[in-house]
């Protein structure tokens, strides 16, 4: 019988990522005993334990030096088939991503993923998730005896239960580099790297309106970094050339889920807010007080970006520094 | 070596999308389609190495009804060789593992060594198909490619490996490739191109033709159910931020930001 919850953990430097610790919150409070797998890494089992597992499963060797799909598949399939969990969530990730489409096509499990919320309905967890851009929310529920859920970043809140320790328990998954059809054969830091925009809590967007690179270099930059937030931008302005492709916030950019968004000049077209809709709090800045944008937000400011933002900078460093 | 293009078509994204009765699906009769933008990305890098000599073919697979003929044809007329669309009553209710079954046969029948998809469909939001269609084939994926390069059926590609980190990934053919903004700047289509492509036939095929079973695909086969879909809640009106100057605006945008949001 299959039952309790596996949390795929992503780490970053043997720590935990935020990801696996809003995955551990909310699991806790699913119901079902609750364990976690680390692939390819170190782990702490008293941080684990403290979010609410008793277990960590490990699965370490040769083959699990950089991300790989092959690799990571066939040991989180040997971790499952080890524990039987009835639910196996991981986070909407550029690694979870990947990974749980290919697991569940193996397996025969049902793989829902991009989900915004779980709850535990008659003992069934049950995932929502936008669709069509967020213009729609649906329900899904998975038929096989495992599910598979991937879930946006920030859709949970971290909440340590205090647990004691987990117990680690490393898995030989039989994994080698023959199992291996790709090879990363170089890794390199994108321009301007900073925190990825999907995982970022707080961004700051900037728009067509500001008119340069020199504009976007000069007024959002520094305001994200007042805010210690990630920098993003509209399709306007990426294409105009004022931000790299990786900053577009949009249906065709990046879908965010940040606790604060800023949309700096941005009119709100539905392409854009199809890729920030699920920010909890939305602030923008517009000139135009019937910017479709002001419909979507939390709080407006009707007025020039290029006074507004400088003030607004100086108030973010004092308050925050 | 011929090449498969995933092609789907959604919505247009300006689409106001209107739940269907039962909450099932959406009303598609006002919907205005387009092909999925990510689909565009792959239907280019598809073109572009059958223009640089690399490929002996390009075949767009869709699974999808009749109304769909239109984007396939002009797939066909921005430079794709070969269509195949996969349409059966059975595959109604299919999940992600469903159409990927379906597309996996149809690549598989139509022999192509390397497929091109989108890294996600603008309907669905799912990002979950190519990668099945990947294990079904046992083909190795990359996945979100921005990058891409194949001689002598050695693949490079580069994706966004997360956290600002850009990924140069080793392979070769056979394998499936999903697409990001960036790869490419997709065509359009000539008149040359859209004369030409009246006279390819687009090929027909039930799940039957590709030797799945109905048990297979559509609702029966699927492990996920969606239903219960409806509009995402309204969000509280939002508050306009009066002050006299900029300074006292921002002062009051901070102070509510801490205290009532108490998100800073
Ligand atoms: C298939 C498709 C996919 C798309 N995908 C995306 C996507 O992923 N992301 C995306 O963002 N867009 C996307 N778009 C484009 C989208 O439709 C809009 O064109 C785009 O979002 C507009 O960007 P913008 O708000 O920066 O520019 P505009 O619409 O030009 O708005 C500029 C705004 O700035 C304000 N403004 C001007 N000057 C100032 C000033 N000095 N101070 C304050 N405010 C000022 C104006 O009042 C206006 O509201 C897509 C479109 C299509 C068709
Ligand atoms: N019905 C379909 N027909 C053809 N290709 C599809 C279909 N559904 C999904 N795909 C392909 O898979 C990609 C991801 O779709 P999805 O997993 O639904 O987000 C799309 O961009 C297409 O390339």
């Amino acid at each position: 019988m299959s039952s309790g919850i596996l949390v795929f953990c992503e780490t970053d430097g043997g720590k935990l990522k935020k990801t696996a610790l809003e995955l551990l919150s909310k699991a806790a409070t699913l119901g079902g005993e609750v364990s976690a797998v680390v692939i390819g890494g170190s782990v702490d089992g008293a941080e684990a334990g403290r979010h609410g597992a008793a277990t960590v499963y490990t699965v370490n060797g040769d083959a699990f030096g950089a991300y790989s799909t092959d690799a990571w598949v066939k040991a989180l399939a040997a971790v499952i088939a080890k524990v039987s969990p009835a639910v196996v969530l991981g986070a909407a990730s550029p690694i979870g991503k990947d990974l749980f489409p290919r697991l569940g096509a193996r397996i025969g499990a049902g793989a829902v993923t991009e989900v915004t919320d779980l709850s535990n309905v008659g003992g069934q967890v049950v995932a929502r998730r936008p669709v069509y851009a967020g213009k729609v929310i649906a329900t899904a529920k998975v038929k096989s005896a495992v599910g598979l859920f991937t879930v946006r970043p920030n859709s949970f809140a971290v909440n340590p239960t205090g647990g004691g320790a987990a117990s680690v328990v490393a898995v030989d998954a039989g994994v080698s580099a023959a199992d291996l059809k790709t090879q990363v054969v170089e890794v390199r830091k994108s321009a301007q790297a900073t925190v990825d925009l999907t995982e970022a809590d707080r961004i700051v967007s900037g728009g067509r309106s500001v008119k340069s690179v020199e504009g976007y270099d000069s007024v959002i930059r520094p305001l994200a970094a007042a805010l210690r937030a990630t920098p993003g931008a509209s399709r306007a302005a990426v294409d105009a050339g004022y931000a790299p492709h990786s900053h577009q916030v949009g249906q065709t950019g990046k879908v965010v889920n940040p606790t604060l968004y800023i949309a700096v000049g941005i009119s709100g077209a539905i392409q854009h807010l199809a890729g920030m809709r699920t920010s909890k709090v939305i602030v923008s800045i517009n000139k135009d007080p019937e910017a479709p944008i002001f419909q979507h937000s939390s709080y407006g400011i009707v007025d020039d970006l290029f006074t507004i933002c400088p003030a607004l900078q100086r108030e973010f460093e004092a308050v925050i520094g | 070596m011929k090449v498969g293009v995933l092609l789907k078509q959604v919505p247009a994204s300006d689409t106001i999308i209107k739940i269907n009765p039962d909450k099932t699906g959406v009303l598609t009769a006002d919907v205005k389609w387009e092909i999925n933008p990510y689909d565009e990305f792959a239907l280019e890098a598809a073109i572009q190495l059958k223009d640089a000599g690399k490929a002996t073919g390009v075949v767009v697979i869709t699974v999808g009804g009749a109304d769909a003929e239109a984007r396939v044809r002009d797939a066909l007329a921005r430079g794709a060789t070969e269509a195949i669309r996969v349409d059966d009553p059975a595959l109604a209710g299919s999940d992600a593992l469903g159409k990927a079954r379906a597309l996996a046969a149809a690549a598989k029948s139509a022999g192509v060594e390397l497929i091109f998809a989108g890294k996600q469909a603008i309907d669905t939001d799912s990002a979950a198909v190519p990668g099945m269609v990947a294990e079904l084939l046992g083909w190795p994926q990359v996945s979100v490619v921005t990058g891409f390069s194949v001689d002598g059926g050695k693949i490079t590609a580069e994706r966004n490996a997360g956290g600002g980190f850009i990924e140069v990934v080793s392979t070769s053919v056979p394998a499936v490739i999903t697409c990001d903004k960036g790869l490419n700047t997709p065509r359009f289509a000539n008149l040359k191109g859209i004369m030409a492509a009246k006279k390819i036939a687009i090929a027909a095929k039930s799940v039957a033709d590709l030797g799945l079973s109905a048990g297979q695909v559509g609702a029966a086969g699927a492990l996920v159910e969606e239903s219960g879909l409806e509009l995402p809640p309204p969000r509280p009106s939002g508050k306009i931020i009066q002050g006299a100057t900029p300074e006292a605006k921002v002062k009051e945008l901070v102070r509510l930001l801490r205290d009532e949001a108490k998100v800073i």
